[in-house]
């Protein structure tokens, strides 16, 4: 929790995470300076998302590694991490179980609702569920289902995690290994689609490591390196049973599944107001995945600001602090923010 | 006679002509000033499209709904019928397909509504007599930097319409905000349309 609840608890703001993030969305621990929230560029006090303002929830969705239930905590009735017999989650529960928090919390409402990739996903699946629950639903980088393309890539994933000698069936906790193997190739690949072309381009180019070629399989182009680089640091501490179940959650969110494919039916019931922010060089995510969110919202009659950022970086734009970006976001929450009035 | 005060008689003549509580899409919004505008005026309920990021950024302090998009590339993302007004204010002359344009606005729109500087007006054609492309509060830009690249005049706009299965409904011609009734291809700055499929 950032900022204060105001009397009426009608300023708080709820931000879902996406794939490999937690609760902690922004500033620091007083232990350990170096490790910054996920979205500390754009949340906190004087930033786009005014902790000044807004009381800012983080959450950990249910199956995570960071905190919340998940495949490596106990499981009570066998006293042995729950590792496979974690069941599959999806966003909507994820969603419920946010929700299960704010009744908690004592917060009838949301002011608004924000996340980034999976975390757009459940906060357009807030505007579904709990429509009454939530005010504005800020969705960047989302999609309305994944594509072929966007699961065939989380199914080389996965396979690269359950195919590791040290997976064990999901029960390598008590084995004592994990299979940090299969799942340094599985950071590796949704590394690559978080990235643009020309974003790789020009930070790596063909650029050697050592300068000239080895002719071995070891690492040679700076691209190599960086992705192991990324990969071993990403295994070091994200547990493998929670990227499966991530990356099925995923798979599975289609709101429009239920009403033939029909994403307008899917949020007839959805009344909150909308930010869609896609951009240009997403390609996991394309601007033409949001322009649907944008058609179905058109479809009812909602409100809709819908802004196409132009930006190199790919999905991962998202995360990243870019001014245009950013004003649209502090724009939208000013006025969020003079209609709570706190 | 400043270009905003222009525009508020343009808007002013557009939100006379707009049924309370009606469906109103802006192609090329800007700020989102006449949105803002109807939607205080005549209870509208509007979308804009804009392309620009300062544009798109003015809509959302404005309060506006609004939509990035290149209205060239067309309307492909709004369904037949489902807005009563297209609006496009001061854009006709800056668009590369008109034809299309128009076409678009009455495909998603029960009515159109255009309005654009009239080529007509007496101080463009003297301009012309002169032997210089117009420069004026209207026309404010040089020929060789000018998004303004169909121009036209109130009698083209017109035979336009009569060849491309448009039916004029309504029309007001204006100068420095007044209505201009008197040779209008030539006293009037300004032209308003209102119309529908033929």
């Amino acid at each position: 929790m950032y900022g204060a609840l105001n009397a009426d608890k009608s300023n708080a703001v709820l931000v879902c995470h996406a794939l490999n993030a937690s609760h902690h969305v922004a500033g620091y621990y007083a232990d350990d300076r170096q490790n910054i929230g996920w979205w500390d560029n754009l949340i906190g006090p004087g930033k786009p998302l005014d902790t000044n303002r807004f009381c800012v929830i983080g959450v950990n969705n249910l199956g995570g590694c960071f905190g919340s239930t998940g495949p490596s905590s106990i499981n009570p009735a066998t006293r042995k991490p729950w590792g496979a017999d974690f069941p599959v989650v999806t966003v909507e529960d994820w969603v419920t179980t946010q929700a299960r928090l704010a009744d908690q919390l004592g917060i009838q409402r949301f002011a608004a609702i924000i996340g980034g990739s999976l975390g757009a996903m459940q906060a357009l699946s807030w505007t579904i569920q709990f429509p009454e629950r939530i005010g504005h639903a800020i969705v960047i980088a989302c999609a309305p289902n994944l594509s072929a393309q966007n699961i065939a890539f989380n199914e080389v994933a996965r396979l690269a995690i359950i195919t590791d000698p040290d997976f064990h069936a999901g029960h390598y906790y008590e084995h004592g290994v994990r299979p940090t193997r299969g799942l340094r190739v599985a950071r590796m690949v949704g590394h690559i689609t978080y990235l643009s072309d020309d974003e790789m381009a020009s930070k790596f180019g063909r650029q050697l490591r050592y300068g000239k070629l080895g002719y071995t399989f070891g690492v040679e182009f700076e691209i190599e390196s960086y992705l192991r680089h990324q990969a071993e640091k990403f295994s070091g501490y994200f547990d493998a049973n929670t990227y499966l179940r991530i990356t099925k959650a995923l798979d599975y969110f289609d709101p429009a599944a239920d009403h033939g494919g029909n994403l307008s039916l899917a949020l007839e019931p959805a009344t909150a107001s909308f930010l869609v922010i896609s951009f240009t060089t997403d390609w996991r995510f394309s601007p033409e995945r949001s322009r649907e969110i944008v058609k179905a919202l058109l479809d009812n009659r909602r409100d809709v600001a819908y802004a196409e950022i132009e930006a190199p970086h790919g999905h991962d734009a998202f995360l990243l602090d870019d001014p245009r970006y950013h004003r649209l976001i502090a724009a939208y929450f000013a006025r969020i923010a003079n209609r709570v009035v706190t | 006679m400043n270009t905003r005060a222009m525009e508020r008689a343009d808007f002013r003549a557009i939100a006379h002509w707009i049924k309370p509580a009606a469906r109103v899409l802006d192609l090329g919004c800007g700020d989102g000033t006449l949105l803002r505008y109807l939607a205080d005026e005549r209870e509208s309920i509007g979308y804009g499209v804009e392309i620009d990021d300062d544009g798109i950024l003015a809509c959302v302090n404005n309060g506006v709904n609004v939509i990035q998009g290149d209205l060239e590339r067309g309307l492909s993302g709004f369904a037949d019928g489902s807005f009563d007004y297209v609006i496009l204010s001061q854009t006709l002359q800056a668009v590369r397909s008109s034809e299309r344009v128009v076409r678009e606005m009455l495909r998603v729109g029960r009515e159109g509504v255009v309005t654009f500087p009239n080529f007509g007006y007496w101080p463009n054609r003297l301009q012309v007599m002169r032997g210089k492309m117009p420069l004026s509060d209207n026309l404010p830009y040089a020929w060789f930097d000018t998004p303004n690249i169909h121009l036209c005049t109130i009698t083209d706009f017109e035979n336009f319409c009569r060849t491309h299965g448009v039916r004029i409904l309504e029309r007001i011609v204006m100068r420095d905000g007044k209505k201009v009734s008197v040779l209008p291809n030539v006293l009037g700055s300004l032209a308003v349309y209102r119309f529908e499929r033929a």
